[in-house]
């Protein structure tokens, strides 16, 4: 009885927010132009992601309205991430998250939380993998974390994208795990980290793959394990008899760390189910088309994609463990 | 010469009727993107990249889809520069530096030569670049991995310096207004800790100043004020409206042309190291001032003070290329976007991009010797048409300029907050020029200045602390040096004076 009265509600609350939309019975479906934020600059791997579906989109005619990409990064892309709060009952505005969903706030204070926006799809898990210069005698995680222990911080330097944010997070888990200590520099894109590495700048990186492949096949430099609980499935030879699924994982080399960054997709607060349940059949078919699974090839994801309840358990987890990593750390802001 | 082969090759890919059709819609593109001031080539190009997806998954459509980004970028880079010449506005961060002398030069009713001279050197400067790309990719690919937090400082460092001892402005004049500018950058986000800072509690300063409003509030609107003040008159309105000019200004370009190969060469390095076509183009309209014979009169409408910035900023933006097709590191926010594309459809840049995919790579080559011919052809060729917007007269133009400043800085960030911003930033231009205080330095500021705190702390977190990484090898050693003696050349120079009349 109460889900079929919370229907009724929520159908009649759908008519009062969009009251150019004639109570038909029929599924909602968007009256205008749908925006698309992404909460971090253009060029990085979310803009991608975003701009790789609203081309699926486009091109496969999945919506009868079109899709806008929006870049709001500021502020490590609060700027984003207000904007959608700001926009509750909005169905006509979607995110793409990256791990800032929970790093910002916490490292910032900036006044957002998830619970804010509704969440719709994950669409993939971004994978991360160990890499050292493949000059280095270094060939396991243990070894590596042996010698720097050994060296000191004041010796090693770990790069990484942005400040506080996932790479910054993953090498403060290994810290708080093994007791090794290095000094971490952010840098400004992935890509640029990666070249940092191959110019000997910096002595380690925990790149996502798509960032240091192409290092890696020039023999510059060498992974040492990924950050999942399972091995990566692809098997196209990269690198002599190499693929992405010969990586170890972190935890079966010995380092038992496992970090993977959500690209998921949100609504704002306040929409009806009817509205989520749009977008998600529309992400569902981008996922069946072969530009998508090429995608996810080319960038090694994780393919775990979840939906509804099991979505926002997932992502409540992954929030309370971001609380905890970061508070071991010392990145919550007035901490 | 394998180079000359494959770049044949690339031709042969490059030149068909499609891909020829597709170059001249993105130069048209570009330069109109270019010339509206807030939407920049980046912009330009990420808003397009979704269209190029199902082109890029027929065979050879990657090169196809390349070829119309890369046209929108070429085109953008050649507009950036009509309006810094006819309205002092800069279209794009690039040209602030063809202001200096382009827009006297339009003043002094010389708009169409101004013009010709910006476009011809542009496409010297993308033309020379493109020939260190072709021959000398896989030697400049490894000196960039010379390049980490401390070298990166120290060419900011010498972008900053060679502006404080080159400038033709007091020095102090010049310092207090870089300072401005870098606390200006220093607001929002800290790259080092993450937290924000000197936002005073407004959620509306997270993103800081965005350094396109303040190049629109600062030169457009400032110099409407200005305008207002001194009487509704515009100066450039004897323009000439033929193409005559193009020709006067062909036969004046060769005697500059040292200063093209040594702006050619400032663009190159710092469009592979890569530092990015706007300090490239400070850079080199500094040094062009200081060694040309008519130094002095930089300012007062050159043809050499708007070939020097245009020949550097295109070779920069052209060479900028180059690290993010072997590297993928991108050296401009626009190859930025252009780098997320390649990935999109499948591409990997890095080392063995130019072996796996040959054809992409010298056909994009080859399209850029193209495009950048067809970019001259289309700008040379609406000289006149543009030279003849000077004609309209002031109280019609001035509304449709603010207009359209108005938009440009609304479409930075979506946010009505930034044309109040970008007011704000014209009254403040106002009286800068006032007081003549120049606002080149104060832009250069807003520019580079969190890029060049970002790095300057990296390399300090890396050395713990020591000072001394900025001279720990050869490289980062001279460069500081030499940045250094540039910003002590005035003290120099006045103290070799004194000596010598004592």
């Amino acid at each position: 009885m109460k889900t079929s009265f919370d229907r009724i509600v929520r159908a009649a609350l759908a008519a009062a927010v969009v009251a150019i939309w004639p109570l038909s019975g029929q599924a909602w479906e968007p009256s205008k132009t749908v925006e698309f934020i992404v909460p971090a600059g253009t060029g990085g791997g979310a803009d991608q992601m975003a701009r790789a579906i609203q081309g699926i989109v486009a091109k496969h005619n999945l919506m009868k309205e079109s899709m806008v990409v929006v870049n709001r990064s500021g502020g490590s892309g609060a700027e984003g991430f207000l904007d959608v709060k700001g926009s509750e009952g909005n169905p006509h505005k979607i995110i793409i998250t990256l791990s800032n969903l929970f790093t910002t706030p916490l490292a910032t204070g900036v006044p957002f939380n998830w619970r804010d926006l509704t969440p719709v799809k994950m669409m993939a898990l971004d994978n991360f993998v160990l890499w050292v210069n493949a000059e280095t005698p270094y060939k396991t995680p243990k070894e590596y974390v042996a010698a720097v222990k050994k060296a000191g911080a004041k010796n090693m330097k770990m790069g990484g994208t942005g400040a506080k944010q996932e790479d910054q997070i993953i090498t403060a888990a290994i810290e708080q795990l093994t007791g090794a200590k290095w000094t971490y520099i952010p840098i400004k894109g992935g890509g640029a980290v990666a070249v940092q590495l191959v110019g000997k700048h910096i002595d380690s990186s925990v790149n996502n793959p798509i960032e240091a492949v192409a290092h890696w096949r020039g023999g510059k430099l060498r992974p040492l394990c990924v950050f999942n609980d399972n091995r990566m499935p692809y098997e196209e030879k990269l690198t002599g008899d190499l693929s992405w699924n010969s990586i170890p994982t972190c935890k079966q080399a010995g380092l038992d760390v496992s970090y993977m960054m959500l690209r998921g997709i949100f609504m704002p607060g306040g929409v009806t189910a009817d509205q989520v349940q749009y977008y998600v059949g529309v992400l569902r078919k981008v996922q069946e088309t072969p530009e998508w699974k090429d995608l996810m090839a080319k960038g090694a994801f994780d393919t775990t994609s979840l939906e509804g309840k099991e979505y926002a358990d997932w992502v409540a987890r992954e929030e309370a463990r971001h609380v905890t990593l970061m508070k071991g750390a010392g990145f919550i802001a007035g901490q | 010469m394998d180079e000359i082969q494959s770049l044949l090759q690339g031709f042969a890919i490059a030149l068909t009727f499609t891909n020829l059709a597709l170059m001249f819609v993105g130069i048209v593109l570009g330069v109109i993107i270019g010339v509206l001031p807030g939407l920049g080539g980046a912009n330009g190009v990420a808003i397009l990249l979704p269209l190029t997806f199902s082109m890029a998954q027929t065979p050879g459509g990657q090169t196809s889809a390349i070829i119309l980004l890369s046209c929108i970028y070429w085109g953008a880079l050649f507009g950036g520069a009509i309006t810094s010449i006819l309205f002092n506005i800069p279209g794009e961060p690039w040209s602030v530096a063809t202001t200096f002398d382009g827009y006297p030069l339009a003043q002094k009713g010389r708009a169409g030569h101004a013009l010709t001279a910006a476009f011809t050197s542009s496409f010297v400067g993308a033309l020379i670049a493109v020939i260190v790309i072709t021959f000398l990719s896989p030697i400049i690919a490894s000196f960039a991995l010379e390049f980490g937090p401390a070298e990166f400082f120290s060419v900011y460092l010498l972008t900053f310096c060679a502006f404080v001892g080159m400038s033709k402005e007091p020095p102090f004049k010049t310092i207090a207004a870089m300072m401005l500018g870098f606390a200006l950058a220093a607001v929002g986000t800290d790259p080092v800790t993450g937290t924000l800072r000197l936002t005073f509690g407004s959620l509306r300063l997270l993103t800081g100043f965005d350094f396109l409003i303040a190049v629109i509030g600062l030169f457009g609107i400032g110099e409407i004020l200005l305008t207002l003040e001194e009487g509704l008159a515009f100066k450039g309105a004897s323009a000439k409206l033929n193409l005559r000019a193009v020709i006067e200004t062909w036969k004046e370009l060769p005697r500059y042309w040292l200063t093209s190969l040594r702006s050619a060469a400032v663009g190159c390095f710092m469009g592979i190291v890569p530092g990015g076509a706007t300090p490239a183009s400070f850079m080199s309209y500094g040094v062009a001032r200081r060694f040309s014979k008519d130094g002095d009169k930089f300012g007062t409408g050159q043809i050499e003070g708007v070939v020097a910035p245009e020949t550097a900023a295109h070779a920069a933006g052209t060479s900028a290329l180059l690290p993010m097709l072997t590297l993928g590191v991108p050296g401009s926010p626009t190859a930025a976007v252009l780098l997320g594309g390649l990935l999109i459809w499948g591409l990997q840049p890095g080392p063995l991009l130019f072996v796996e995919q040959k054809d992409f790579v010298w056909g994009l080559i080859a399209s850029m010797y193209l495009g950048n011919i067809a970019g001259l052809i289309v700008v040379l060729t609406c000289v006149p048409l543009f030279a003849a917007i000077l004609r309209i007269p002031f109280s019609v133009i001035a509304p449709i300029i603010i207009v359209i400043c108005a938009i440009g800085a609304y479409t930075v960030n979506n946010a009505l907050f930034d044309v109040w911003m970008m007011v704000v930033f014209g009254i403040a231009g106002y009286f800068f020029k006032k007081l003549s205080y120049p606002l080149a330095p104060l832009v250069l500021a807003i520019v580079l200045g969190d890029r060049a705190e970002a790095s300057f702390r990296q390399a300090i977190l890396g050395s713990q602390g020591d000072m001394g990484v900025f001279f720990s090898n050869g490289l980062v050693g001279s460069i500081t040096s030499l940045a250094l003696f540039l910003l002590f050349l005035p003290l120099i120079t006045l103290v070799l004076a004194r000596l010598r009349r004592g």
